[in-house]
């Protein structure tokens, strides 16, 4: 049996009468890329948020490396989040801290390193990302899209974390620099021997970076396997999904209702 | 007979229409009370456990307490010249001139240079606060320090809150200064009062426990005015609508609150 870094068993997350998750059934292998694919309003963001304890889930079990983290006091969630490096949408630098001290952050003000080596460690996963000290003396809003991604995700990897997560890395990008991203994604997590998780509705993404994918729908996961098998899953839903019809199971109708339940 | 039925139907919804909206008023606001209590008691704790942000807590310092003075100097030095003035057209009816220093100076340190310190920091730095944290919320700044293992609590909330709370008493110190001072310059060039006179029955009236009361409000509404901004930041919608709507709210809600503590606190100074 593969080694699983993180499993999640039948969680559920309700926003009032919005049902988000509905029993949501996940392996994710140790040392894998695994992806998550599904429309927008499926659940992908609020499962990602669950399992890093920024939103409680209503019930079910999430385990890391085998500990159950639904319900970690704020010491045990600490440290459980020291495992994880994360690259936002939207890649959530923060605008006051020129680029360096963004991705030297989490290593200075979260693990308390003396501001001369996070420099040094800052400019190495700058140049791990193909970005230059100079564009660490910048502020993000001097930044482009694509190297604003690049900063977040030199971010990620700074404390060479055992879990990344990439919520929608290439949303908002042209395809080369989307392509440049993925590559970036494939070596760093190669790189330092990271387990990947990530989320996206970019089928050109997912064939570069994953190793596992997983369908959610509704708040629930109907598909998951390998990604040789992707294209021969047999199932209407991923076929539908990965070949982009508007015929199939996923109606305008379920669309909308999905999407009315994050609104 | 059915009409009668039929009246009396619509009379019963009409009543169970009623309950129930009152039922979802009262459990909002229950909510809305319950959630802000949590959010106080972990931003209090914040200020007293570490680790401490210095650098932020300076930047805070420097942001509520020196870029303020401006504002609350323009407002206490008017708000000063205009109770000399206007003491001075209600007492000379009585020929109570001599009381305008001491009007000037109660009024000022007790409620005048508290209060709308208070809401002028509210207006300014209040909203600032919500505008701020609002758009980190939105932009998933906050969600970004959590995974980085910082505590937003620590590094956002309690350098605000510990600012508001300590500047504002310096920003009323000052204001008090200042708002006798206009009193003083309409005094002596607008109404022939003689300068050594109208300082000697100010200095008589200054006593410390006027000032202090002042202080401790101001402390008060600091706290109040950093708390409201934090909060609505903090819990801010989606969009720039929902930073938008967090903005008011923190400069209504501070500003609601500063006048209803400000009654309660004189209640209990004064009474």
């Amino acid at each position: 049996m593969t080694d699983l870094k993180i499993q999640l068993k039948a969680v559920e997350k309700a926003f009032g009468k919005n049902h988000v998750l509905n029993g949501v059934d996940l392996d994710v292998p140790k040392g894998a890329s695994t992806v998550i694919i599904g429309g927008s309003g499926s659940g992908k963001s609020v499962m990602l948020k669950c399992i890093l304890g920024l939103i409680h889930p209503d019930r079910g079990s999430i385990l890391v490396d085998g500990r159950e983290v639904t319900h970690l006091g704020a010491k045990d969630r600490d440290e459980t989040l020291r495992k994880f490096g994360m690259l936002f949408q939207s890649a959530a630098l923060f605008d006051s801290l020129p680029v360096w001290e963004n991705v030297a952050f989490g290593l200075i003000q979260g693990r308390r390193m003396d501001r001369k080596d996070a420099y040094k460690t800052a400019v190495e996963k700058l140049e791990a990302v193909g970005l230059n000290e100079d564009v660490g003396r910048r502020f993000p809003a001097e930044l482009s899209g694509g190297m604003q991604k690049r900063v977040g995700l030199a971010r990620a990897i700074a404390a060479n974390p055992e879990i990344i997560f990439f919520d929608e890395p290439t949303t908002g990008l042209d395809p080369i620099m989307a392509d440049v991203i993925n590559d970036l994604i494939v070596k760093t997590v190669k790189d330092i021997g990271a387990t990947a998780l990530s989320i996206t509705h970019d089928m050109a993404s997912v064939r570069k970076i994953a190793d596992y994918v997983a369908m959610i729908y509704k708040g629930k996961i109907v598909w998951s396997g390998p990604i040789d098998k992707l294209d021969n899953s047999g199932n209407e839903y991923v076929d539908q999904f990965i070949n982009g019809r508007a015929d199939g199971p996923i109606t305008d109708e379920a669309v909308k209702e999905a999407l009315g339940k994050t609104a | 007979m059915t009409h009668a039925l039929e009246q009396c139907g619509s009379g019963a919804n009409f009543i169970f229409d009623s309950c129930q909206a009152i039922g979802h008023t009262m459990l909002k606001l229950f909510t809305s009370v319950g959630r802000l209590s949590v959010f106080i008691f972990h931003a209090v704790v914040s200020c007293f456990l570490p680790p401490y942000f210095g650098r932020l807590m300076v930047r805070q310092f420097i942001d509520i307490g020196y870029y303020s003075l401006p504002v609350i100097g323009m407002t206490t030095l008017f708000t000063g010249m205009v109770l000399a003035l206007q003491s001075y057209t209600g007492f000379s009816r009585f020929n109570a001139e001599s009381a305008i220093a001491s009007v000037v100076v109660l009024s000022m340190t007790r409620e005048l240079a508290p209060v709308l310190a208070g809401l002028m920091v509210a207006g300014r730095v209040g909203a600032a606060i919500a505008a701020e944290i609002g758009t980190m919320r939105v932009t998933e700044q906050i969600d970004a320090l959590t995974t980085l293992s910082v505590s937003p609590f620590k590094y956002l909330i309690a350098p605000r809150v510990i600012a508001g709370t300590l500047m504002l008493p310096l920003l009323v110190l000052i204001g008090d200064a200042i708002g006798i001072f206009g009193g003083y310059v309409i005094a002596i060039h607008d109404l022939g009062f003689s300068a050594g006179s109208y300082l000697t029955q100010t200095w008589d009236m200054l006593e410390t426990e006027d000032v202090m009361s002042g202080v401790y409000k101001a402390a008060a509404f600091g706290f109040i005015v950093s708390i409201m901004g934090c909060y609505h930041g903090f819990n801010s919608g989606r969009g720039a609508q929902g930073v938008g709507a967090a903005t008011t709210y923190a400069v209504v809600s501070s500003s609601i609150l500063i006048l209803i503590s400000n009654y309660l606190m004189t209640q209990i100074f004064f009474s």
